[in-house]
């Protein structure tokens, strides 16, 4: 190699930051196209959109298109903020994904540990299948199970109280059943699924202190309580931390099929963000109001995201996500 | 393993009697509701009408799947959309997540942070439904279109992430020895990359297809009845729905509706549409394991 290559080489490796910009982009053009087509992807399904927030500003209509439609500042929020709607979506989808995380990661911890006690292999693969199986079903059709379970007419719950010579129930407006039965479909749903990360994450425990433990005479109580469990406590937390910085997003499909478009007399106890958003927007035309919650939910769960974000990194920097 | 049931204290064995009862109770609670549909379906009318769905068919009929069938090009026309979306979709979104993968995780690549973070922020901040809506229906001029529905699950930055983290785990010098040959970016990716990636490949190529079989959110947006063939999820939405407004709106003009079992046949719709996957799920789950136990926790 010549004096004057070598040299070259060395200055490279020295600051790499001084290559010209208009190098850096000829070496790496291949590269670049090979991500040009989600980069494309992201601006045109995401980044593109992002200007239409000035329609939470607006008395938006069709006909004077985003920005031709009379400004009105605040207006939207203040109108949502004084009918109390703003606060009650803000409470429901909150109270909601609170008990899903809660409830759901517990379930989901105990299930782990229960699987891991199981010692009949087939039993092991057939039970965790089936309890998989719920998380890879859509929306919809978890809206027709839960029909065909509840409805009036004839639902099975309620050829259950039929023949036990009771009177059927109406589940379908009794608002006060619905968060109860809310809740129980997304652990019905998530539950097996979820415990996967748990399962996993007790399989990565040192064999030999469990072995050690074993031979010191520890039970499987012991075992569970003294090692399995605090192992956990690191995926628990993480994955609450992140759970909590999603905790203004909702679950569209699940409440949607669920609810239906239309059971006005639940509401009240089942609105979320997301369900009213999609309703003022389809059925009442209103995008300024359902553009104003959704910007709403944006700028909130964003700064919840970064705070949960700040917190995880506090912790352990390798689990943050940025 | 086996070693320790020889001498098993008497609490080990109430935690593992526990823990045997429980798992069976929840993979039964997990099961009984698709029972309940597949029993439905192929109950009577009649019956059910009277007494109800139960775990057993009732006056066992297949008159729901003879309605379902009646008409066959709509629910095949159905089957056709959602199986041509998924097939062209899977292939091209997944070919399009490893290429940009692998280039995102290249630690030679100066732009991999700003780009990773480009993609990554979508999930941070988003426009929301509305402005989205009126974006992709009014400008982009996509309402009524498959399109519409096609391009929006092409990928999402949950998978682009999962890639890039299973792209991580191949060697460096596999990059470098085809550097060295005088191969391009590309084409290293091509020929010694991607025959590299096949696990991670399944992996999110099934996430892909199963965003593309249950799509039914962007359908009810942007395809509403403007087409002749719906994907088959929102297919089996509108039957549950025109149903059930079928029902209410003819109930208050007391006329019954004789010939249509509207109960058995949408439990019957909800089965042909959920079927194959259904068939098909045992025999990949392990894919979906490993995308969670690598993609889950770390970002």
């Amino acid at each position: 190699m010549s004096l004057k290559a070598t040299l070259k080489n060395q200055k490279v490796q020295a600051s790499p930051h001084r290559k010209p910009i208009g190098r850096v982009i000829r070496d790496n053009r291949i590269l670049m196209l090979m991500c040009l087509p989600a980069v494309l992807f992201f601006i045109i399904f995401f980044y593109c959109p992002l200007p239409g927030v000035y329609i939470a500003f607006t008395n938006y209509n069709f006909r004077d298109g985003i920005f031709g439609s009379p400004f009105v500042g605040f207006k939207n929020f203040e109108f949502l903020i004084k009918s109390g709607q703003l606060w009650a979506l803000t409470r429901n989808t909150v109270l909601y994904n609170l008990a899903f995380i809660l409830l759901g990661n517990v379930l989901q911890i105990i299930l782990a540990i229960m699987v891991n006690e199981i010692r009949c292999s087939w039993f092991k693969k057939v039970s965790q299948t089936i309890m998989f199986l719920p998380y890879f079903i859509s929306a919809v059709l978890i809206g027709v199970l839960a029909f065909n379970i509840l409805n009036y007419d004839t639902g099975a719950l309620n050829a259950l109280i039929r023949s036990a010579g009771a009177n059927p129930v109406k589940i379908y407006s009794m608002a006060g059943i619905w968060p109860f039965i809310i809740i129980l479909c997304n652990i019905w749903q998530q539950t097996g699924y979820g415990s996967i990360v748990y399962f996993a994450s007790i399989c990565g425990i040192d064999s030999q202190i469990i072995e050690a433990a074993e031979v010191d005479g520890a039970t499987s109580w012991q075992r569970i309580r003294y090692i399995i469990l605090p192992s956990l406590k690191p995926t628990f937390i993480i994955l609450m931390l992140f759970a909590l910085g999603g905790i203004m997003k909702g679950n569209f499909g699940l409440f949607y099929n669920l609810i239906g478009p239309a059971n006005s007399q639940l509401f009240p106890n089942t609105d979320i963000i997301e369900t009213f958003v999609f309703r003022t927007m389809m059925n009442q035309n209103n995008f300024a109001t359902s553009s104003a919650v959704g910007l709403y939910q944006s700028v909130f769960g964003f700064i919840l995201v970064m705070f949960s974000n700040w917190v995880v990194r506090k912790i352990d920097p390798d689990y943050a996500l940025f | 393993m086996k070693k320790n049931g020889v001498k098993m204290t008497a609490s080990t064995a109430v935690v593992r009697i526990i823990s045997y009862i429980c798992v069976l109770f929840f993979s039964l609670m997990c099961l009984m509701p698709f029972l309940l549909m597949i029993s439905a379906s192929f109950s009577d009318e009649g019956i059910i009408t009277r007494e109800g769905f139960g775990l057993l068919p009732k006056g066992f009929s297949l008159a729901a799947y003879g309605w379902v069938f009646r008409y066959p090009k709509v629910i095949l026309g159905s089957y056709g959309v959602t199986i041509t979306m998924t097939v062209f979709g899977t292939i091209l979104g997944l070919f399009l997540i490893a290429m940009t993968g692998y280039a995102l995780q290249r630690q030679d690549f100066p732009f991999r942070n700003a780009l990773s973070f480009f993609i990554y922020f979508t999930t941070l901040f988003s426009a929301g439904m509305a402005p989205t809506y009126i974006w992709v229906s009014r400008y982009l001029n996509l309402k009524g279109s498959y399109m519409a529905v096609f391009l929006q699950l092409l990928m999402t930055p949950w998978l682009i992430i999962l890639m890039k983290n299973f792209a991580r785990s191949v060697p460096y010098e596999i990059t470098e020895s085809g550097k060295m040959d005088g191969a391009d970016d590309f084409k290293i990716f091509i020929m010694l990359i991607l025959p590299m990636l096949k696990p991670a490949l399944a992996t999110v190529g099934l996430f892909l297809a199963l965003g593309y079989w249950n799509e039914w959110y962007n359908s009810m947006l942007y395809l509403g009845s403007a087409v002749t063939y719906k994907p088959l999820q929102y297919y089996l939405y509108s039957i549950i729905n025109t149903a059930a407004q079928l029902k209410s709106s003819m109930a208050g003009a007391a006329i019954t509706i004789t010939d249509l079992p509207s109960n058995t046949l949408k439990m019957a719709t909800a089965v042909v549409a959920t079927g194959p996957i259904i068939f098909l799920y045992p025999f990949v789950q392990r894919y979906f394991i490993t995308g969670i136990t690598i993609g889950a926790v770390k970002g």
